[in-house]
């Protein structure tokens, strides 16, 4: 057995990193999407959070009404969501090209307000249990912490998700159309490429995003309406210290952040709230691009 | 008298001048308020190489960007190898085998040599391939893993020509291609504009640099705000001397 650390049990330092680890998978995983939407529609996507919520609802959904259980959730809650962006984005968002970025910002955050709105009408604010899925019950002693299983799993899904979409974006033709997107979208369309299309994928593919987060999250939380609105102010955060539209200073910060978060809610808990937000007044002075944005 | 009266005799055999290319007529395009084309006229027939010249501000590059469909608003008519084209959208005209190589020559900082090289979707059969283009631009070659940005303008101008070539666009635009570069690369391109000439592809050409464009060209449209103030053909450079000064010394 390991002995305290600095007067900290092991247990307790251990168990607040992999929770620290998971919130990190989390902000990971939602800042990724917000990094994609962001590099093709220049558009602050206030409604991640929502999207978020519905990926969770969806789940409890599916399972009650389809019996398809989590793990067919795992990937119909995404496809479902994900096209509902997809629409979002042909018939609302498109209309905002070549105004102010402040329109997208408003427009999806009037999006996440109905969004919340409605579901708080039909389900109220308190919200739904959600079974673990009974193969990841359970967990396994390490000696020095307590694992349990469903929580390795979130982690282990989140990177494998993160990674899946760095592949996508660095070395695939796909990709290469949506690096060249961010870069300047006309020249990209006056070489063939239908970015209009382009463009409702990425922000389905981010809204898609978000919305399996919401699946990962459901067993480890109560699925509720405003699920999103707690999270998503943090996710910003993150993703202004990692900067915006960079896949791996999204993955990289939102792990690092939900690490340092558990650190200091071991090391001093009344900051554990306020900490990511320090980081991000000090990157803002430091480095107003954020540590992987190119610009100023 | 107008563009399309003078075009019967054209030079070389490359040319085919009974087949419209591109047929602009009565083309207007807008910068916001801001009226920049007032209704020109312009006839491109399938393997000719022209010259879009004039001063700043004339029009030329607002001329290729509504071809292109990138212009907001443009009214008029485009017709391209016989198909009207003002109202489609760019990925479209694209698609019809035009390549489009922009003033600031655009080449993606973010992808490497290569990547941006393969980038545009093919269009039309017939592109070159990745080994010609490498061995027309060896430079390209043997930095085809260095990112874009890094690129010297020279680079980045040969890459910018070797990814249209590669597409099997065969109307080219080409937005001052030769602009501040080195004079042995300046040769290099005029070298590959005669190639292109003699495999049939046609070209409209903006530029400023006459001595360059002089021995290369079929006709010349000279471009003054935002119309076109005359068209010269090849044979005609010495007598027509002075419609140039006019229009073209600052």
């Amino acid at each position: 057995m390991l002995t305290d650390l600095l007067g900290i049990p092991p247990q307790v330092l251990f168990g607040q990193l992999m929770l620290g680890l998971i919130n990190g998978a989390f902000y990971a995983v939602l800042s990724l999407g917000l990094a994609v939407i962001f590099g093709l529609l220049n558009i602050v996507n206030f409604a991640h959070g929502a999207f978020y919520m519905l990926g969770a609802f969806a789940t409890v959904a599916v399972t009650q009404y389809l019996g398809i259980g989590y793990w067919g959730a795992l990937i119909v809650a995404p496809l479902v969501v994900g096209a509902f962006g997809a629409a979002i984005e042909y018939f609302l968002l498109r209309r905002l090209t070549g105004v102010d970025h402040l329109y997208g910002l408003l427009l999806t955050f009037g999006l996440a307000l109905v969004i919340e709105g409605s579901f708080v009408k039909m389900f109220g604010a308190s919200g739904l249990p959600y079974p673990v899925p009974a193969q990841l019950t359970g967990g396994v002693n390490l000696g020095f912490m307590f694992l349990p299983w469903y929580r390795g799993w979130v982690v282990v899904a989140s990177l494998a998700v993160c990674i899946a979409t760095w592949f996508l974006f660095e070395r695939t033709k796909i990709g290469a159309y949506l690096r060249a997107g961010t870069e300047n979208p006309k020249l990209l369309q006056a070489f063939g490429v239908n970015v209009p299309l382009l463009t409702t994928l990425a922000y389905g593919y981010g809204v898609a995003l978000a919305a399996f987060a919401g699946v990962l999250v459901a067993p480890i939380t109560q699925v509720s309406p405003l699920m999103g609105s707690n999270l998503i102010i943090v996710v910003f955060a993150v993703v202004v210290i990692g900067g915006m539209g960079s896949i791996m200073g999204a993955v990289v910060t939102g792990l690092a952040m939900g690490v340092i978060e558990g650190l200091t809610r071991v090391f001093w808990p009344e900051a554990s709230a306020t900490v990511i937000f320090m980081v991000m007044a000090i990157v803002l002075v430091l480095r107003p691009a954020g540590l992987f944005g190119k610009t100023a | 008298m107008s563009a399309t009266v003078e075009n019967h005799e054209l030079g070389g055999p490359h040319v085919s001048d009974h087949i419209e290319e591109l047929s602009i007529r009565d083309l207007h395009a807008f910068y916001g308020e801001g009226h920049a084309l007032h209704g020109i006229d312009m006839t491109v027939y399938r393997g000719e190489l022209v010259t879009l010249l004039g001063r700043n501000g004339s029009g030329r590059t607002t001329t290729l960007r509504s071809i292109v469909g990138l212009m907001g608003r443009r009214t008029g008519s485009i017709m391209l190898k016989g198909q009207e084209i003002i109202k489609a959208s760019p990925h479209a005209i694209a698609h019809m085998g035009v390549g489009y190589c922009p003033e600031e020559r655009g080449i993606f900082s973010s992808l490497n040599v290569e990547e941006n090289l393969m980038l545009p979707p093919e269009v039309a059969a017939g592109g070159m391939s990745v080994e010609e283009l490498y061995e027309m631009f060896p430079n390209l070659s043997e930095r085809r893993k260095s990112p874009g940005m890094r690129l010297s303008g020279g680079e980045q101008q040969m890459l910018a020509m070797a990814r249209i070539l590669r597409t099997g666009a065969n109307v080219l635009l080409l937005d001052e291609i030769t602009e501040g570069l080195a004079p042995v690369i300046v040769d290099k391109l005029a070298e590959v504009l005669i190639e292109l000439k003699t495999r049939g592809y046609t070209v409209l050409l903006v530029e400023q640099n006459f001595r360059f464009a002089a021995p290369l060209a079929d006709r010349h449209f000279i471009m003054d705000h935002g119309n076109v103030a005359a068209v010269i053909h090849k044979d005609e450079l010495e007598e027509k001397q002075h419609v140039f000064d006019e229009y073209l010394s600052v």
